[in-house]
């Protein structure tokens, strides 16, 4: 692959043109965390009034019972109540808000790299209290920090009410806290886990269940709730009192010791090492060189998690450009988005795009499990999936066939990257949606 | 892993999804083969004339489908006595005879009886002004009835539509660009794959070729898929035809039906695709006036395609793009039992370029007085249907 192709398609989301970035696509990536584009995240809903909207959903729905939300059985919402139709509303609003965002961005690198954060410290509607959740923790929690130093974007990610109601640190009570003890209630290790499994070290650090279980002790009392106003507050009420122990070093009871501790996984050695490899594996390619994770753990430690330097020595090396690195194979939603932007296509019919997201599937919104979505090509390719995508490509050819001219476009947007077989079966479709259809079924374009 | 997700929707359940991925499916499930027509206010707009438009996509080989058996270089490009096998020839004993020139090919046995009831006009040798050979180009020139492509950004059918009050329905996803330019046009589709889905998985498989990965997962899947489905098509122009049947039934439905087909790019092994595509053509045909039932006496059909096809095969047995082809005019007030063509000839040094069936006849003549048989517009407003076009031919129509 040329590096124009890798620069538009890999780390990007699908240029119409490669002429712009021809020039030197190294720089035209590197710009880009020089002034990431803003997004703009006027009118839609922050998560204090998230919490307090699905509140009232989940009261509708389960009548007197407290809103014990994990235990709000599927599809049984009810009928669609005006807070409801709301609460569709603004996931609608902040999903269409981000797509606009990613098909239309002048820094479409930045934006990946945005949305990569987002993905690793992913957050899910997959219980009833996280309805509409997801949206506000990658702009309040993900975007502010993408750019910044790791340990802020960690701790913001971590302490922000999506996090600690999806993992569970909301309902966790240290066992001898005031409120533990009057209340029977207890510690929920599951925040604890995910911190140091999937946010920091990985899971072969060699952190051990003692660890876990001090961590979780740790974290008690960092809670979200209606008492709280829907913000996330450290309440002593619920803290375990005492020292914890943690991969060896002691800490102090107190709401200090999380910054402490968050500051200490930050610089762990395998922390460098396990966001080096997620990143090289995103970004360049499912099994990236060794000599390539190395350089980008290493800048990370010497830049104390400086993420704008971590960028630039993944960016600017030369492993990344490889010519032979194997191309991933795109998400469905990364493939429905890089469609409307090769094209340049404005974004109509959300529904519908999700449907079809959905239907290749990735449910958006509700990824199944706290890992986020994979990253390897495996993951992704099925003959039902990659069917799915066939006919997605050929009502979208049909949809939009008068939006682009796909013989013109296919040539801009891969140069010399398009293969033989690809350019022949557009050149010879028999109608120009079909030909659409071709292009966007190309092994070219459902690879990156 | 900890987490036990409880699966609750954010935007949408995977059945919602669906719903909203198949769109007008779930309403065609729902919904009678009728749907609720406004009065039209434009008294115009009450015409008893139909007209039904099929467009076929990928140009259709006008040598296979009215072969030019009288014509003394036709045995020798098309004639071969290998029969209905894939050397892309047909029998000459199973045609069915036109005229001492013209036959059709044995898969059209409608358009057969319409023919010996001078309810059919073929017409041959006829293009549109395109003279190269893209099916771009020449279908954005067909349907938007100008001189060159890309100059005409409306369609000549919405052009024509204009001011008349008269609903029209294109049984497609998207409105074509014929129709582009009309106020009461509108789409209509059951959902579910486009009519053509088949013809991209073959080509989609062929494209993947060498890449193992996708051309392996993709054969699976489309060996679950006939599994599952027989043959996996969706609705299918037959289905199509008699819903545009049914729609031009109604007393406040549309007067004017848009229909398409692909997969006429009949590049390779074309006997044995011809030998599927005609027979669902013909069938369709057949539907559509049994639908239209007493209307039928009213109704022109105009069958078109982009262009023609080479005149003699290639080494594929397939035949490549051409220029000059066939187009059909059925209903119950042609003046048929005929076929127009001022026959050019297929000898060598009669065909265009040294290879394709030299046009003779610009298909702007035929459109013309189909368009002034169903909207009765004035010379002007002709000439805004089809700026520059040709005078059209005369006597198409019985009175």
């Amino acid at each position: 692959m040329q590096p124009a192709t890798i620069a538009s398609h890999r780390f990007g989301f699908s240029e119409n043109s490669q002429q712009l970035l021809r020039v030197d696509p190294r720089a035209w990536v590197l710009e880009q965390f020089k002034r990431p584009a803003a997004f703009d995240a006027s009118g839609l809903i922050d998560s204090a009034q998230a919490l307090l909207l699905t509140r009232q959903v989940l009261k509708a729905a389960l009548g007197a019972q407290p809103p014990e939300s994990d235990k709000v059985p599927k599809d049984e919402l009810g009928p669609m109540t005006p807070s409801r139709k709301e609460l569709r509303q603004t996931n609608i609003h902040s999903l269409v808000r981000r797509w606009q965002h990613t098909i239309q961005t002048p820094t479409p690198v930045a934006e990946r790299w945005v949305q990569f954060w987002s993905n690793h410290f992913c957050v899910a509607a997959t219980k009833g209290t996280m309805l509409a959740m997801v949206g506000p923790h990658e702009y309040e929690a993900i975007r502010p920090h993408a750019f910044g130093r790791y340990k802020d974007l960690l701790r913001a990610a971590t302490l922000h009410p999506s996090m600690l109601i999806y993992l569970d640190n909301a309902q966790s009570f240290g066992p001898q806290s005031r409120a533990g003890t009057r209340r029977e209630k207890g510690l929920n290790e599951n925040l604890a886990r995910e911190l140091l499994e999937l946010h920091t070290l990985g899971a072969h650090a060699g952190f051990t269940q003692f660890d876990v279980t001090q961590t979780a002790m740790l974290l008690t009392g960092w809670t979200v709730g209606l008492q709280t106003g829907g913000k996330s507050e450290f309440v002593p009420a619920l803290h375990q009192p005492g020292n914890k122990v943690i991969l060896g070093k002691t800490y102090p009871e107190g709401p200090q010791a999380l910054d402490t501790l968050l500051n200490d996984l930050s610089r762990h050695p395998a922390c460098a090492t396990f966001m080096a490899a997620k990143l090289c594996r995103h970004f360049v390619t499912d099994n990236p060189s060794p000599v390539l994770i190395q350089a980008v753990a290493q800048r990370f430690t010497q830049s104390d998690g400086d993420l704008v330097d971590t960028a630039k020595a993944l960016f600017s090396h030369d492993a990344a450009w490889a010519a032979d690195n194997p191309p991933k194979f795109k998400r469905p939603e990364e493939l429905v988005i890089s469609a409307h932007r090769m094209i340049k296509l404005p974004l109509r019919a959300i529904e519908q795009n999700v449907g079809a997201v959905l239907a290749m599937g990735q449910s958006l919104g509700r990824t199944p499990s706290p890992q986020g979505w994979p990253d390897r090509s495996e993951e992704w390719l099925s003959p039902d999936s990659l069917l799915k995508r066939v006919q997605w490509a050929d009502r979208f050819g049909e949809a939009h066939r008068e939006s682009t001219d796909p013989r013109s476009l296919m040539h801009l947007a891969f140069a010399q990257d398009l293969s033989t077989p690809t350019a022949q079966a557009i050149e010879r479709a028999e109608s120009a949606a079909q030909a659409l259809a071709l292009a966007l079924a190309s092994p070219e374009f459902l690879r990156r | 892993m900890h987490h036990v997700p409880s699966d609750l929707p954010l935007f949408l359940t995977r059945r919602e999804g669906l719903r909203a991925l198949w769109g007008a499916a779930a309403i065609a499930c729902a919904m009678p083969a009728r749907l609720a027509f406004a009065a039209p206010s434009n008294p115009r707009a009450n015409s008893p004339q139909r007209l039904v438009v099929v467009l076929l996509r990928g140009a259709l080989d006008g040598l296979a489908a009215v072969p030019a058996t009288g014509d003394p270089a036709w045995a020798h490009l098309r004639g071969h006595a290998t029969a209905d096998t894939d050397a892309g020839a047909i029998a000459q004993a199973s045609l069915l005879p036109l005229d001492t020139t013209f036959a059709l090919h044995p898969a059209l046995k409608t358009l057969h009886q319409w023919y010996l009831q001078k309810e059919l006009v073929v017409v041959h040798a006829v293009a549109s002004p395109y003279r190269e050979r893209s099916h771009f180009d020449a279908q954005q020139l067909l349907e938007s009835g100008g001189d060159r492509p890309f100059v005409q950004t409306t369609g000549w059918l919405g052009r024509a539509l204009q001011n008349t009050g008269q609903p029209a329905m294109a049984l497609t996803a998207a409105m074509p660009l014929a129709l582009r330019g009309a106020d009461g046009a509108s789409t209509w589709t059951p959902g579910g794959h486009t009519t053509n889905h088949q013809d991209l998985m073959l080509r989609v498989a062929q494209m993947y070729g060498d890449d193992v990965p996708l051309a392996n997962a993709l054969s699976q899947a489309m060996g679950q898929q006939q599994m599952a489905m027989g043959a996996g098509e969706g609705p299918g122009l037959m289905g199509l035809a008699h819903q545009a049947g049914k729609f031009l039934s109604e007393p406040q439905g549309p007067r004017v039906a848009w229909l398409e087909a692909g997969g006429w790019d009949t590049h390779t092994q074309q006997a044995g695709r011809l030998g599927r595509l005609l027979p669902s053509l013909d069938e369709a045909l057949a539907t559509l006036r049994s639908a239209l039932g007493q209307h039928w006496a009213t109704t022109s059909v105009l069958v078109m395609t982009e262009f023609g096809r080479s005149a003699a095969l290639n080494g594929s047995g397939g035949t490549d793009h051409g220029t000059g082809g066939v187009a059909f005019l059925a209903g119950g007030e042609v003046a048929g039992g005929r076929v127009v063509a001022d026959w050019p000839g297929l000898a060598r040094e009669h065909l265009l370029d040294g290879r394709d069936l030299k046009p003779t006849l610009d298909i702007r003549r035929l459109i013309g007085p189909v368009v002034q048989r169903q909207f009765a517009l004035s010379t002007s407003g002709l000439g805004r249907v089809l700026p520059g076009a040709p005078v059209g031919l005369l006597d198409m129509y019985q009175t």
